[in-house]
């Protein structure tokens, strides 16, 4: 059967394209001409749809698994993050289809954003789901903390094959128990990186409601993470440990490896390909982080690292896992709706660690409310400048011959990128 | 700018302390929300920069209340968290009551607030009681009212903060206002009042955390608890050109 929509989809898709237009216009289109578009296409993928979902982490692991899943031979559908889910997913699908609607992939790994999750998988049920993590974050968007839990929750019981969970976070791992049907996986961490984990339960800034306990017994983890090294990780499954290359950095990136690495071996174990795991480790060794987090750029020949923050979990695991020691430190901070509003985020994070090395620049339009909150934690401040592209000049200017790092929201990326761009060279995303 | 220059107290306050200040957060571990501890710490640093020794406290359910509590600040929480207090807090209605009328002062932002006040009925038709220390009664809804705040008060002069509730509120004839809305919704939909006034007990619906950039409602609760405690207060010099600058910024934001 021949559906009109593809074609027509397809062509205002280049159409808006040849007018350097964003991809929403032809998910639309076709989601308004064709409804049944995205599920129909999707559901003739031999392998399913895996979905990751979690408070933190989810674009650079859904990039992982993408990338592990390549390294097996299988042809990966996937999603770039953007304003509206569906709509982008069914943009993305239109550049994907031939002229008759025929999706050439083995599986689909999509990153679903909270917000679009119920809607999704009530309409495409997933056969596989990564549930990362329960974090403070959302507040703007739900109102509340436990909703996040809850979509999770619902994600996994509309997964028809296997759930992955992580292993360390209760809200997450307790899913479980409620999951009749379904073959479920863990990912964990050893006990000796626990504590290099911010957990939120264990902070003064306790959530909104206590955390459900740990589960009594840690159930076995498909794949474990061992240990952390400069530039290696260790990871243990199959009863062995291994040893491998890491170009990611930062302690819970690498945590979210070995919750690729599960669900890479669940989708492989499904049939869809005999894992080969020497391909599997090399592939996870070359791994870069996704867009914006924890990018690393070279500006005057010294690297300047990008850490992306949007809210207090992500913060502190990001100043957790980049000491400050011996980098000049810029902190850029919007509060446009991307970034979330509510700057009540900023008092959840400790900013000791900063306090030996002071921060060279603060920036953004909530720029005044970080010098507050830095003041309150006896932070140093060396200059203040609401204005983006002046301010990353001055600290790049003073802080010459210096590695330097910027942790910034959202939207403040996108303009440092930006600004960044015109002085080296900058990954250009579509 | 230096660590001098920025306003970061000035060591050894121990030695010449006017006092200690006892603090005593209410429910950290189950009403905490965006921000809470922000108001905690606010009071920490700027009683120490008021020349006091800040001694900072929490009350958690099954606790033994402490006793020479000279301020109280508590926190937002999601509903659930409410649940888990709730009997707690009737355990204890009795000494925050006592506390509230011999003029012991106190701030309680959101759901606390919600359950200061004498009861907080579900959309569901739930009845949560509250202490009653508040002449006020809330009504959930369906309805979330979020974003920036701005609110004229007689007292503090313009309060700014974020709000993020679907309880509205509705004041009785024993509290007055904090203020009057003049950007964001406050207390219910309907009336533009924010927050509530009695004796020298502070409520809000105002995160941001609140105190931060209202040092004047920070200074007001420490002024208050010195003078009940040691008869005087002379304020130290904080230095708030950074809550200035930011107070400057946020009313620009839009909702
Ligand atoms: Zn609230």
């Amino acid at each position: 059967m021949l559906y009109i929509s593809v074609p027509l989809g397809k062509l205002v898709r280049r159409v808006s394209r040849l007018r350097g237009g964003g991809s929403a216009l032809p998910g639309l289109v076709v989601e308004k001409i064709d409804p049944g578009f995205m599920q129909r296409t999707l559901s003739t993928i031999p392998h399913g749809v895996a979905v990751v979902s979690g408070t933190n982490g989810k674009t650079t692991t859904t990039k992982m698994v993408v990338e592990l899943l390549e390294s097996q031979g299988l042809k990966v559908f996937t999603n770039r993050t953007g304003s509206n889910f569906t709509r982008g997913v069914a943009a993305a699908l239109l550049g994907e289809v031939d002229w008759r609607g025929r999706l050439r992939a083995d599986v689909a790994v999509l990153e679903l954003d909270e917000a679009h999750a119920t809607h999704f998988v009530n309409r495409v049920p997933p056969r596989y789901s990564l549930l990362l993590n329960v974090l403070r974050d959302q507040l703007d968007r739900f109102g509340e903390i436990d909703k996040t839990a809850q979509l999770l929750q619902h994600i996994a019981d509309k997964t028809t094959g296997t759930v992955v969970l992580n292993r360390e976070d209760p809200r997450v791992a307790r899913i479980a128990e409620t999951l009749t049907g379904q073959d479920v996986q863990y990912f964990g961490l050893d006990d000796s990186l626990l504590s290099t984990f911010p957990n939120d339960d264990d902070m003064r800034a306790a959530p909104g409601s206590p955390a459900p306990a740990a589960l009594p017994h840690k159930p076995a983890a498909d794949v474990v993470l061992r240990k952390v090294g400069p530039d290696t990780a260790d990871f243990e499954y199959d009863g062995a440990t291994v040893t491998t290359a890491m170009k990611l950095r930062g302690v819970y990136n690498i945590f979210n490896a070995a919750a690729a690495l599960t669900l890479a071996r669940s989708i492989c174990g499904g049939g869809a390909a005999t894992a080969d795991h020497a391909t599997l480790l090399t592939a996870l060794s070359q791994v870069e982080p996704a867009f914006g987090r924890g990018e690393s750029l070279t500006v005057d020949g010294q690297p300047l690292d990008l850490v992306l923050v949007k809210n207090p979990s992500g913060f502190r695991l990001g100043l957790k896992s980049f000491p400050a020691g011996g980098y000049a430190t810029m902190i850029a901070i919007n509060d446009n709706y991307a970034d979330g509003r509510d700057m009540s985020w900023l008092w959840d994070v400790e900013f000791d660690s900063l306090r030996d090395g002071g921060v060279d620049q603060l920036t953004g339009s909530r720029a005044y409310d970080m010098a507050l909150r830095l003041q309150y934690d006896d932070v140093r401040i060396c200059g203040v400048q609401p204005e983006i592209a002046p301010a990353l000049a001055a600290f790049i200017r003073d802080a010459k011959g210096k590695p330097k790092r910027i942790f910034c929201t959202y939207t403040a990326m996108l303009a440092i990128r930006r600004e960044l761009s015109k002085i080296t060279t900058v990954e250009v995303v579509s | 700018m230096t660590a001098e220059s920025t306003g970061i107290g000035p060591d050894g306050v121990e030695q010449n302390s006017k006092g200690t200040i006892r603090v005593l957060q209410l429910y950290p571990r189950d009403m905490n929300i965006y921000g809470d501890w922000g108001n905690a710490l606010v009071l920490k640093q700027r009683i120490s920069w008021h020349g006091f020794t800040p001694d900072l406290l929490e009350y958690n359910v099954g606790d033994e209340f402490p006793a020479d509590v000279d301020l109280i600040v508590g926190g937002g929480g999601q509903d659930s968290g409410q649940l888990v207090i709730k009997d707690d807090l009737q355990s204890q209605a009795g000494v925050l009551t006592k506390l509230a009328e011999d003029g012991a002062p106190m701030l309680v932002i959101c759901g606390l607030y919600q359950l200061f006040g004498r009861f907080f009925k579900t959309r569901l038709g739930s009845v949560i009681p509250g202490i009653g220390v508040l002449d006020v009664e809330t009504h959930g809804t369906d309805e979330r009212l979020i974003g920036n705040v701005r609110v004229a008060t007689e007292e503090f002069g313009e309060v700014l903060g974020y709000e993020n509730h679907s309880g509205q509120t509705t004041l009785g004839a024993g509290v007055r206002p904090l203020g009057t809305t003049a950007k964001g919704t406050g207390n219910n939909s309907s009336d533009g009042h924010e927050g509530a006034r009695y004796k020298n007990v502070v409520a809000s619906y105002l995160h941001g955390s609140l105190l931060p950039k209202n040092p004047a409602i920070a200074d007001f609760l420490i002024r208050t608890a010195a003078e009940r405690k040691y008869g005087t207060f002379t304020a130290g010099a904080p230095d708030d050109r950074y809550a200035v600058l930011a107070r400057e910024h946020a009313t620009r934001r839009p909702r």
